[in-house]
């Protein structure tokens, strides 16, 4: 039993995880239609900042260094998606394809110039030691870090909902997702909305890295892309576009994962998970949700 | 049959070149008939000939697949298994490698076409994912995890065996370049080959002409699929063992690297963006340790010792300013005078 609610809070965590980088490649591909290949790289660039930060500042107690270091590695990741979609996605709008190749491009071109600076080894983060420590419930020994990753997608999907819902911006982008020309004919200029999405998605990520980060201690230059391709599995799963379809997708993903890891084999869980993918594909071409058109 | 004339000439051309004692300063380390550079050249040509199978997918039917490096992967490790773990004769693995790589193309493609555009994309990620964490969780320890393994070479042909052998390699190399070439030429001017381009250019009229996309596009994608595999076991014969490299989706990344930067949809761009990419990842590792760049500043030096760094900024240059590819470089100025005369605002057609 203390075996199982282990595996479940920690198949949570990660499905938590999932959902926070999954959500923004969810958004962005509803509203602009764009697969953000170099969605990894805002994990990337958040996680180094939060680790050269981290390095450089030395006499200040563990707790503020590391949050110090996490809020620069926020800032600086979404600033960096903000301008990806300013730079590199805004002069080639209506062209999807050439969109998804440049972010293909940024994502190995990133990736390079990081393994070129810092190499191609993990860098270790000091993390706060209470996020080591475990808390005991019903027997079961259960990392802290676990629990601060499952609240923190609970408040990021609450949030997210709420904007969506309760804000003018929100609106937008959600009439933007359902039709774009007709938010465009109307009058408003949805291009303000793909930027913010953009920098929603790059902070979404950002505190997926931070997270990560705590969970495995180190920064290297390849997690941001492992991760994703586990998030692209979850957004196709809970269909394109539907922030609530991804939530529900990211919980089974990640649960599907640590039981298979576990009670199969090791490495069967992520095989496992392309195996759900290709069940719910045969079963339902448009995901869970079927927002997906 | 005339139009075959040019590229049966650089065949030959190509076939004889390991016979000549030539230098290329610069170009080449060595002289072009010493075994590096002919395992270069083969290296390129090979990638050459694995681009253009990709363009068929891409350039030719409209499909963007990210899990090619699956299909790449079956044709090295499926042969490496078959000769080195069962002890197989190498025609007899590589004919079985063969028809793994058709059925699971079949297999993969019937699922992942029932979905299209970018969750197609991703599926197919999904897919030669679940490949690469296969080969890298080594089960029954065959697969050699993340080392990989070299492959028994005394199943393997002898006059393919040993660097006196180098080109022979070369030649087989040259061989499945020029065989994928014919074989994509032959299937795009086939009445299906019409097809796939109809469906790259509307694939609802396409439906509303009564014609099924699906059947086609399944067909596109299996006969890129075993071009790719046997790809694969040209690249065991010349690397001489599996790695992980090839299944990872970075992998697949490549290959839509040197097919755009070469030249989408035409025979020729996919080749020559293969060889050019291949080339230019080796020779820019042996310039990034050479004295002319060690001398340069650390800003400009770091960069440069990652090839797929320029790389990966030379193909986004080539998506902003040359869309047809290098191979088509002569309509730059055209485009860049439509990027600068383009109004602000431009929204897709709805």
């Amino acid at each position: 039993m203390s075996t199982f609610l282990l595996l479940t809070i920690t198949g949570l965590g990660l499905g938590a995880m999932y959902f926070l980088i999954a959500s923004g490649l969810s958004l962005i591909y509803g509203l602009m239609g764009v697969l953000n290949f170099a969605h990894g790289v805002f994990i990337t660039v958040t996680a180094y900042t939060l680790w050269f930060v981290e390095s450089k500042i030395g006499d200040v107690p563990v707790l503020p260094r590391f949050l110090i270091a996490a809020l620069a590695g926020l800032v600086v990741g979404t600033v960096f998606a903000a301008l990806t979609e300013l730079v590199l996605i805004r002069p080639l709008y209506g062209r999807h394809i050439e969109q998804v190749l440049v972010t293909v491009g940024l994502a190995l071109a990133v990736t390079a110039l990081v393994t070129a600076i810092w190499g191609s080894d993990a860098r270790v983060v000091t993390a706060p030691a209470w996020v080591g420590q475990t808390t005991t419930i019903f027997g079961a020994h259960i990392p802290n870090d676990r629990w601060l990753e499952i609240a923190t997608a609970v408040i990021v999907l609450f949030a997210l909902e709420a904007f969506l819902r309760r804000t003018r911006y929100g609106l937008i982008v959600r009439a933007g997702v359902e039709n774009r020309a007709m938010v465009t004919a109307l009058g408003i200029d949805v291009r303000k909305a793909f930027t913010l999405v953009f920098a929603i998605g790059g902070l979404a990520a950002g505190i997926a890295a931070v997270l990560y980060t705590l969970y495995s201690t180190t920064v290297d230059p390849q997690q941001g892309t492992s991760l994703v391709i586990f998030a692209f599995i979850v957004v196709v799963i809970g269909g394109l576009g539907s922030i609530r379809g991804t939530a529900w997708a990211a919980v089974m993903v990640g649960l599907v994962q640590q039981y298979a890891n576990y009670y199969a084999s090791s490495g069967l869980g992520d095989l496992s998970v392309v195996l759900l993918l290709g069940i719910v594909l045969i079963a339902r071409p448009r995901g869970l949700s079927g927002s997906f058109a | 049959m005339k139009r075959l004339l040019v590229p049966a000439a650089i065949v030959v051309a190509l076939a004889f070149l390991p016979q000549l004692s030539l230098d290329i300063p610069y170009v080449f380390q060595d002289g072009v008939n010493t075994p590096g550079t002919l395992e270069l050249l083969a290296l390129c040509l090979l990638f050459g000939g694995l681009a253009l199978s990709y363009d068929l997918l891409f350039g030719f039917t409209g499909l963007l697949s990210f899990g090619h490096a699956l299909y790449f992967a079956v044709g090295v490790y499926v042969a490496a298994i078959a000769m080195t773990r069962w002890h197989w004769d190498f025609w007899v693995s590589a004919a079985f490698t063969a028809l793994v790589g058709f059925l699971l193309a079949i297999v993969l493609g019937a699922v992942s076409l029932r979905v299209a555009g970018i969750a197609f994309a991703m599926v197919t990620l999904a897919f030669a994912q679940a490949g690469s964490i296969l080969a890298l969780k080594n089960p029954y320890k065959w697969t050699g995890g993340e080392e990989g393994f070299g492959v028994d070479y005394h199943q393997l042909p002898a006059w393919t065996v040993g660097i006196l052998n180098t080109k022979h390699l070369y030649w087989i190399a040259l061989a499945y370049a020029a065989f994928v070439f014919v074989v994509v030429r032959w299937a795009v001017n086939s009445s299906p080959g019409h097809v796939w381009q109809a469906i790259r250019e509307n694939e609802l009229r396409v439906q509303v002409l009564g014609l099924k996309p699906y059947t086609y596009k399944l067909m596109s994608y299996v006969l890129a699929s075993v071009l790719a595999t046997a790809g694969g076991i040209v690249y065991l014969l010349l690397l001489g063992g599996a790695n992980i490299d090839v299944t990872t989706a970075s992998f697949t990344l490549t290959l839509l690297l040197m097919v755009v930067i070469g030249g989408t949809g035409s025979r020729w761009g996919a080749m020559i963006g293969g060889i050019l990419y291949t080339f230019a990842n080796h020779r820019l590792g042996d310039l990034s340790s050479s004295h002319a760049v060690s001398s340069l500043p650390s800003v400009i030096r770091t960069p440069l010792q990652q090839p797929l760094f320029i790389l990966g900024v030379l193909f986004i240059l080539v998506v902003f300013f040359v869309p047809g590819g290098l191979t088509r470089i002569g309509q730059v100025g055209v485009r860049l005078d439509r990027i600068l005369r383009r109004p602000a605002v431009q929204e897709e057609r709805a």
